[in-house]
């Protein structure tokens, strides 16, 4: 099969109760199926099936080596895929580890860089405000700390108003207090903007504390899909919150501290491994 | 009991870096000169093998009265400009092409690491022989000279460029001549204009030998002339003119620099 009909009333079916509370779309702005990526002899993405539905925080887990960024560029653009079908919004847009600003240009210059808009400077000045870094407006990028700088190519990719936001491990190279403000501020600015986002990760606290859908990938395909239904905000403290996080580290391959929570009925829905072939099409 | 927080007085360096740059870059020469005028005054260094500094003033001042220096520093001037006017024309469109294309690479790369080892003084003969002994020869000569310098500092400069920057320019919808202009370019200007200061230099050099050739007038023409007629002093007046078209040169690049890389840390200043 090379394309699906979005419009059959079979996918919508994926709401198997777990997802009952959010209605379910016509079509989803993420949607892959059977996406391979080879390098050589190297399978790096082995006929994997994703869907991210409209407005959905979905957080990508693996260890390294699985994948994780291969997916990310090929959801972003930048690697064409080996085969299967992929379809993506236009307006995507990207955060990176690095800011990957451009250093000869002033913080508002980078925002709106390769922008054909009217009034571009309003336009950064409201983006940058939004990112609180209004003040900052007029700024080299060699001046800005790591996080004003993971702010200003924050505030370049929404000021795309994109319907998909990649983040590519974009708070690993900050430090701890630095990244709980971010992790404050990419939720509020999510909540206003609504983009579908998919945060690739190796903290399994970041994944837990913001996606709305934790995916766990390995060699190449999705092995675990785990909702988090738990309320925001969240607290680490909470039980739910630990459970979800041993039963990752877990499928990490890491041993947890108490298993026996692990074994404990856990209050959140999980279909493991997640596979479209249980749902009739 | 701690010590007492040890206190920092900035106010000397920051006097010392209130001294007029130009004041600065000068001291070194001006120390040499004065070296030299005693040298000459308390007879180490004869008259005959090199007149004394206040003597090549007087010189100096003859020919500047004359008008004699200005008229030739312009032609000259004008036969160096034009040169560099081709030679960062070619410069810059044959580093784009092997910096931009693989197959750009291998096609123009080799060929410019070769030509740009070929001796310019061998090469007067040539240009004579193909392009006669007008204005053509000597602009040329000075554009050859003057090429592989931009060429070779903007093609490693382009080749320098983080990738990861690129990628991002694509990935925010650059077109390729947005990317040139916004992301590639600006990227390898730091390096370019290590070339650009490399060239201005050869270009003046290379009067010496263009202005050879034919020529009436033009620095290159007066310093050969001075030196048929044995006159040192106008020799050392020539020379003198062409460090401050150095000193000029290294101004001018400066200025250039500080206002295109300001972005860059060592020149942000807050």
């Amino acid at each position: 099969m090379s394309t699906i009909e979005l419009e059959l009333p079979g996918l919508k079916a994926r709401n198997d109760g777990s997802h009952a509370d959010i209605p379910a779309l016509p079509r989803a702005p993420v949607h892959a199926r059977q996406l391979s990526k080879r390098f050589g002899a190297n399978t790096i993405l082995d006929q994997l099936n994703l869907d991210i539905r409209a407005g959905e925080f979905v957080a990508l887990l693996g260890r390294s080596g699985s994948g994780k960024t291969t997916l990310l560029r090929a959801l972003a653009g930048l690697d064409r895929i080996t085969s299967g079908t992929l379809d993506v919004p236009q307006a995507r847009a990207a955060v990176f580890q690095e800011p990957r600003l451009m250093p000869w240009k002033r913080a508002w210059r980078n925002v709106t860089l390769g922008l054909k808009i009217d009034q571009p400077r309003e336009r950064a000045r409201k983006a940058l405000a939004e990112v609180g870094l209004e003040h900052r407006e007029n700024a080299w990028p060699a001046t800005l700390s790591g996080g004003e700088a993971q702010r200003v190519a924050l505030a370049r990719a929404l000021v795309r108003e994109p319907q998909l936001l990649l983040l590519d491990e974009p708070f690993a190279a900050l430090d701890a207090l630095t990244r709980i403000r971010m992790h404050q501020l990419i939720l509020s600015l999510w909540r206003q903007h609504r983009p579908s986002v998919l945060l690739v990760t190796h903290d399994v606290d970041e994944a837990v504390l913001l996606a709305d859908r934790v995916l766990v990938l390995e060699q190449g395909r999705i092995v675990s899909d785990i909702a988090i239904t738990q309320p925001r905000p969240r607290s680490a403290e909470r039980r739910e919150f630990q459970q979800v996080r041993a039963q990752l580290l877990q499928l990490l391959g890491v041993e947890s501290d108490a298993p026996a929570e692990v074994v404990a009925p856990a209050p959140v829905p999980v279909h493991t491994p997640f596979n479209f072939s249980n749902f009739s099409i | 009991m701690p010590a007492a927080t040890p206190t920092y007085d900035i106010a000397p360096a920051a006097w010392r870096f209130r001294l007029s740059p130009l004041l600065k870059r000068a001291a070194g020469p001006l120390v040499l000169l004065a070296l030299w005028e005693i040298a000459s005054r308390t007879g180490v260094l004869p008259e005959r093998i090199l007149a004394a500094p206040s003597q090549i003033f007087v010189t100096l001042g003859e020919l500047i009265v004359s008008g004699e220096i200005v008229s030739n520093v312009l032609v000259s001037l004008q036969r160096v400009l034009t040169g560099l006017a081709v030679s960062l024309s070619l410069g810059t469109a044959l580093a784009l092409v092997a910096g931009l294309t693989r197959q750009g690479e291998v096609a123009v790369d080799s060929t410019m690491q070769m030509a740009r080892t070929l001796p310019f003084l061998g090469l007067v003969p040539l240009f004579i022989l193909w392009f006669g002994i007008g204005e053509f020869t000597k602009i040329a000569l000075i554009a050859f000279a003057t090429t592989f310098p931009m060429y070779l500092t903007l093609y490693s400069g382009i080749r320098g460029i983080d990738s990861k920057l690129v990628e991002a320019a694509r990935l925010f919808g650059l077109s390729y001549p947005q990317l040139i202009v916004h992301v590639i370019l600006p990227g390898a200007l730091p390096s370019f204009l290590v070339g650009l200061r490399y060239s201005l230099g050869v270009s003046w050099l290379s009067l010496v030998a263009v202005e050879q050739i034919n020529a009436t007038a033009g620095l290159g023409y007066l310093i050969n002339n001075a030196r048929d007629f044995m006159r040192t002093d106008v020799i050392v007046v020539c020379l003198l003119v062409y460090s401050l078209l150095g000193l000029a040169t290294d101004l001018l690049v400066r200025g250039i620099e500080h206002y295109a890389l300001a972005w860059r840390p060592t020149f942000i200043k807050d």
